[in-house]
């Protein structure tokens, strides 16, 4: 019995049992779904073993999706543990737990992934190629990812969740629990994942372009894609190595910072933050990239200012990774380092500055028509200005010793995460949606989502900038009622309540439409300018029969204002990558070698290890050359799809 | 396939041209990733906690010989590349056995440098600085020990395939990583033992 | 357009609220470090929010003059690649505000690292201010006392706080006198503080270090001179001595109310001063060496009986 005590959890809850017997009836129904419809077969062929892009993008969305929904229960919780002073709803080692999981959920499991969707649906599709260089890394970084989520989110019904924060500060990550080795392992996982992910887009950015489209033509969410896939590669490395210096301290007592033999703490912290700001940038420049699309469309004119768009862009990755030390001012380093940090920090303000306002022109003349889309963008700029503002206040460093730690910081990273990437993720989600599936989502509920989502951003977030000038700090798991943080932490409360149900609108919204929409739209709804709009909905495997030609950044306006011709010449014969399973049997053999690995079990992994490399021996063995789409084939596609 | 004879054969196909770039990418991370442990490396070197330092701990010999045959390694895969090029399987795939045969020395040589320092009483446990100093190594021999593993694998399938165009863009491919894992042991040599035995 | 006004006015009040907010514990300082910082942050909080103005202004303009419809339908928005005068415009002025914050805040950096401007010339009473899970431990080495939980500090004299941890990094914070620092286990931190005015003080690690964090306050008393020397007096005849026993005992995680002790903890149990570089410590280190593995290894035993459990 002993072997089976350590996955016993540590702090059991009847919230834990709930959700475990919640989880286990789900898996019961999707397998007794699955063999009731004979669906098993259909999954594996057309998705499981899928390298197309568009296919892996949409599975990156529906785990983004539902990590959205797990992040946001943990967010109603800590809401509602701080709603009145000395609540009991949850108690502190609970409220740890929550608040980790929140983080990392949010951060890599929701945000990375709701734009990997993105950057894998669109970004082949707008630079006019047929798939992402390597479909097959790109099956297996989706893999890769979604078995590290699915690793660190069993945590807490098997063996306990991490509980040091989403940054695992060391010494606090002691490894008491498992908790502590599920953040290593799960993280390793799918950062991995999202390292090939970066190779990839950079790869595909690069050297499969349409012809025509030099890098000065490029769309703006192409531009946003190919500098992020360049921080990742950049950034994740550095992840990569911390997150092993940490699996080894903690499974085999090396001496990296621990608090004796030489072991310092602060340069977890260091790397961390080294890996962890530009992964912020990371977040955000894609996002950019989609308002950029989305506000362009919606004027009805073109970017103002493409090139010192790109340009800022250039300049905001740069600097991202010479600001780490601003998150943590208060070490000690002194006034000499500090000072430099402080003046870089606030230098990314500049180019920051430049995109608001070269929206705000594009704006300018245009012919501004209030779609969903635009809503969410439109409102993305007054939010964002306002968490933009408070970042440049933390960037003082002087001043920081009062703001770090508290609730105020906290309002603030919210305040740029939710109005600059969830919004941008819901814009960009209801732009694309029918290129995916062939319909529109309701525009009326899709407004009523945009504006509860922001009325409860300001009502839940807003208070937070307050209560931390008065001494809240966060991550505090109770508040005794003389400190009269009560009333404001209620208001935060009710206005997380409202933003869930703005979130449970986007569900029904989808269940709307799927059953009431219009099945009969154009390939182009809402009358766009780039080349993801020029091919038919939904879009054939093979993304363009024929390789579009492109003159400018917008090859769809060209075609639409200056009778610019993008498909020339005759089909011919194209070449398509083969399916294949290895990759996920890879990422299920990554799985149970992390979870050996968090459990200690070192026979299984050994085992696990072999196995991996024995995948990847196969693969270097395997003569796969794909095959081809005959000319009949495409014309057959492509006559249904006219006609359609 | 398309297949350019104009180019060299590793360049000759589109698909070659893409994976050749995507591994140059690969590597741009690959330097991330030690330029991390280097980093960490400098923090640590001097937090030797209870345990012994560089200097009591390095000896020239065995570094010098692992110098050797890597360098030498690196000579022979560039020798290996250019028959390949000239269209010689069998001249390529000696030189290939030759610097495989070398890297598994190499291997061999860190092997026994590691058991001297264990016994020395510079585990992997003993301090910050031995921890960093054997994960930068063992990083190193690990990239190593695959490379041995994947360079067999190639040589068996020029073997069974002759040298077309997927088996020269392979071999090119590993020569690159070859060359790149001599980059980062001269970077080793120099600024791990040479500064610490200073 | 009428919800999109009451957002604006929403926005406007929180902005005014903020800044009417001089009760707020931060901009409520009771000490030269405090005032500054909370004048460094009512400056930047001005000059962000007419940032805000500019851009709300420059949105709602926008907005309301390009509707689509407010245009003829056949109305064919024009090409605009943009415009070098307004781009450098668009850079130019946020590098001003930048440049400007930049000086503003590398001045503040050099005050808050040193000792409070108006208290240059006095003698600074110095604490050793060391987190334990999840207590503060105060020394004070002149007068030979040590306290736990609470803090009594004179007015009028600096105040200089060398801190460190006995187990995760924390972070010392006492709002109305000034920014926090942090206490870490591998050496020593410095901070200068000093209070204007006598009263009592919120003070608290606002680092998170684990389960018992929200309650790891302390209380904090400015007194005058004269009443802190009588408390020393009155502390040295009434508390018991710390030992080395007693000391490894209140380092047990846990909570404790207020304690008061003579002799202080850095006679058997040194702060970590002197081994900045983490290399080969003195002799004299050998204690807190000790005293590192001990706590490591009752850890590896709790870790044990869970699994055991």
């Amino acid at each position: 019995m002993e072997f089976f005590e350590r996955f016993a959890i540590p702090h059991p809850s009847i919230a834990i049992y709930a959700s475990m017997v919640a989880a286990g009836l789900t898996m019961i129904a999707v397998i007794a779904g699955l063999t009731y419809f004979k669906k098993w077969g259909y999954l594996w062929r057309e998705w499981i073993t899928t390298v197309d892009h568009k296919r892996i993008g949409i599975m990156y969305l529906i785990s983004a999706l539902l990590m959205l929904f797990r992040g946001g229960v943990d967010a109603i919780m800590m809401r509602a543990q701080l709603a009145v002073p000395e609540n009991k709803l949850l108690d502190a080692q609970h409220y740890n737990e929550i608040f980790t999981t929140h983080g990392v959920v949010m951060i890599l499991f929701m945000a990375m992934p709701f734009i990997i969707f993105f950057m894998n649906f669109v970004v082949p599709l707008q630079i006019g190629a047929r798939d992402v260089a390597f479909p097959r890394l790109n099956a297996l970084s989706f893999w890769l990812f979604f078995m590290g989520a699915m690793l660190f989110n069993i945590s807490f019904m098997v063996g306990g969740s991490p509980d040091a924060g989403w940054t695992s500060y060391f010494p606090l990550a002691d490894g008491e629990s498992v908790g502590s080795h599920y953040y290593m392992i799960a993280i390793q996982i799918a950062g991995i994942g999202t390292l090939m992910t970066g190779i990839n887009f950079i790869t595909t950015i690069l050297k499969m372009r349409a012809p025509g489209m030099t890098l000065m033509k490029m769309p703006m969410f192409t531009w946003a894609s190919l500098i992020t896939s360049v921080i990742i590669v950049f950034a994740f490395p550095v992840l990569t190595v911390a997150l092993a210096m940490g699996t080894m301290d903690l499974l085999f007592g090396t001496q990296f910072f621990t608090l004796d033999n030489g072991g310092m703490a602060m340069l977890w912290a260091n790397l961390f933050w080294v890996w962890g700001h530009p992964e912020v940038y990371i977040l955000i420049l894609p996002a950019f990239g989609i308002y950029s699309e989305i506000i362009s469309t919606f004027s009805r004119r073109n970017l103002y200012g493409y090139k010192s768009m790109v340009g800022s862009m250039v300049l905001i990755s740069l600097l991202s990774f010479v600001v780490w030390a601003h998150h943590f001012f208060t070490m000690g380093q002194g006034a000499f380092a500090n000072s430099i940090f402080s003046i870089t920090t606030m230098a990314i303000a500049v180019p920051t500055g430049v995109k608001i306002f070269n929206w705000l022109l594009t704006l300018w003349k245009g012919k501004i028509e209030f779609t969903t889309p635009m809503l969410y963008s439109t409102l993305f700029i007054p939010l964002f200005t306002l968490g933009g503002v408070t970042g440049v206040m933390l960037a003082m460093s002087a001043a920081d010793y009062q703001y770090h730690n508290t609730m105020f910081l906290v309002a603030h990273f919210h305040n740029v995460i939710i109005p600059g990437v969830v919004f941008a993720m819901l814009a960009g989600l209801t732009f694309y949606w029918p290129k995916m599936f062939g319909f529109m989502l309701n525009e009326k509920i899709g407004k009523w989502t945009a504006w509860l989502l922001s009325i409860g951003f300001l009502l839940a977030f807003m208070p937070m900038y307050v209560t931390g000038l008065d001494g809240q700090a966060r991550r505090m798991y109770t508040y005794s009622e003389s400190t009269g943080f009560g009333p404001l932490n209620m208001v935060s409360f009710i206005g997380a309540a409202i933003m869930a149900v703005g979130f449970v609108l986007i569900v029904y919204n989808i269940y709307y439409s799927v059953r009431y929409a219009s099945r009969d739209i154009s390939a182009d709804p809402w009358d766009a300018r780039t080349l993801e709009w020029a091919t038919h909905t939904p879009v054939p495997e093979y993304n363009f029969a024929i390789t579009p030609e492109v003159a400018s950044s917008e090859a769809l306006w060209d075609v639409k204002k200056k009778d610019h011709v993008l498909f020339k010449g005759d089909y011919e014969k194209i070449h398509m990558p083969n399916n294949s399973g290895v990759p996920f049997i890879m990422s299920c053999i990554f799985f149970a070698w992390g979870f050996s690995l968090v459990f200690s079990l070192w026979i299984p992994a050994i085992i696990t290890t072999i196995g991996i490399f024995v995948c990847m021996t196969l693969r270097s063995f395997e003569k796969d050359h794909g095959h081809y789409i005959s000319v009949k084939e495409i014309e057959d596609t492509e006559s249904e799809l006219r006609g359609a | 396939m398309k297949i350019d004879h104009s180019l060299p054969l590793e360049y000759s196909t589109e698909e070659n041209r893409l994976k050749i770039f995507g591994f140059w990418i690969f590597l741009g991370a690959e330097i991330m990733l030690f330029a991390t442990l280097f980093a960490s490396y400098f923090t640590l070197y001097n937090r030797t906690g209870s345990g012994p330092n560089g200097a009591e701990i390095f000896h020239i010999t065995p570094v010098l010989l692992e110098t050797i045959l890597l360098l030498t390694s690196s000579f022979t895969i560039g020798l290996g590349v250019h028959a390949m090029r000239l269209g010689r399987q069998k001249a390529m795939m000696g030189f290939f056995v030759v610097t495989l045969l070398l890297g598994l020395a190499f291997l061999g040589v860190e092997i026994f440098e590691f058991v001297t320092y264990v016994h020395e009483g510079a585990g992997l446990q003993t301090s910050a600085f031995t921890s960093i100093l054997l994960t930068t190594l063992g990083t190193h021999g690990a990239h190593v020990t695959v490379g041995l593993f994947w360079g067999l694998y190639i040589l068996i399938q020029v073997k069974r395939d002759g040298l077309t165009p997927e088996t020269g863009n392979k071999s090119f491919i590993f020569s690159l990583y070859w060359h790149f894992l001599d980059v980062v042991w001269i970077f080793i040599f120099s600024f791990i033992y040479l500064k610490g035995m200073m | 357009m009428k919800l999109k006004m009451a957002l604006f006015a929403i926005m406007m009040s929180i902005v005014t609220v903020l800044t009417g907010c001089e009760q707020l514990t931060v901009l409520d300082p009771k000490g030269p470090q405090a005032e500054r910082l909370a004048s460094d942050i009512m400056l930047t909080m001005l000059m962000m929010a007419g940032i805000v103005i500019v851009v709300f202004v420059m949105l709602v303009i926008m907005l309301v003059k390009y509707r689509a419809s407010k245009q003829p339908a056949d109305y064919e928005p024009p090409h605009i690649e943009g415009n070098p005068w307004v781009e450098g415009i668009l850079v130019g002025i946020p590098v001003l505000i930048v440049a400007f914050l930049s000086i503003v805040s590398v001045q503040s950096n050099y005050i808050v690292e040193s000792a409070p401007q108006g208290y240059e010339d006095k003698e600074p009473l110095v604490v050793y201010a060391s987190s334990s899970n999840w207590k503060w431990h105060f020394s004070y080495p002149e007068e030979d006392i040590e306290t736990v939980n609470y803090l009594y500090i004179p007015t009028d004299r600096p105040l200089e706080f060398r801190l460190y941890s006995h187990g995760p990094i924390t972070s010392f914070w006492i709002p109305q006198l000034g920014g926090q620092k942090y206490a870490m286990n591998a050496h020593v931190t410095k901070l200068h503080l000093a209070a204007d005015v006598e009263g009592e003080y919120m003070g608290r690690n606002a680092n998170f270090s684990g389960e018992g964090f929200a309650e790891n306050q302390f209380d904090v008393t400015a007194m005058s001179q004269k009443e802190f020397d009588e408390w020393v007096e009155e502390v040295k005849e009434t508390a018991e001595p710390i030992n080395e026993a007693k000391f490894e005992e209140l380092l047990e995680p846990g909570h404790l109310g207020r304690m008061t002790f003579t002799g202080t903890h850095l006679e058997f149990s040194p702060a970590p001063e002197h081994h900045h570089e983490g290399d080969k410590y003195e002799e004299e280190h050998n204690h807190s060496d000790e005293h590192h593995s001990a706590s490591r290894k009752e850890s590896s035993d709790r870790k044990h009986m869970n699994y055991n459990e």
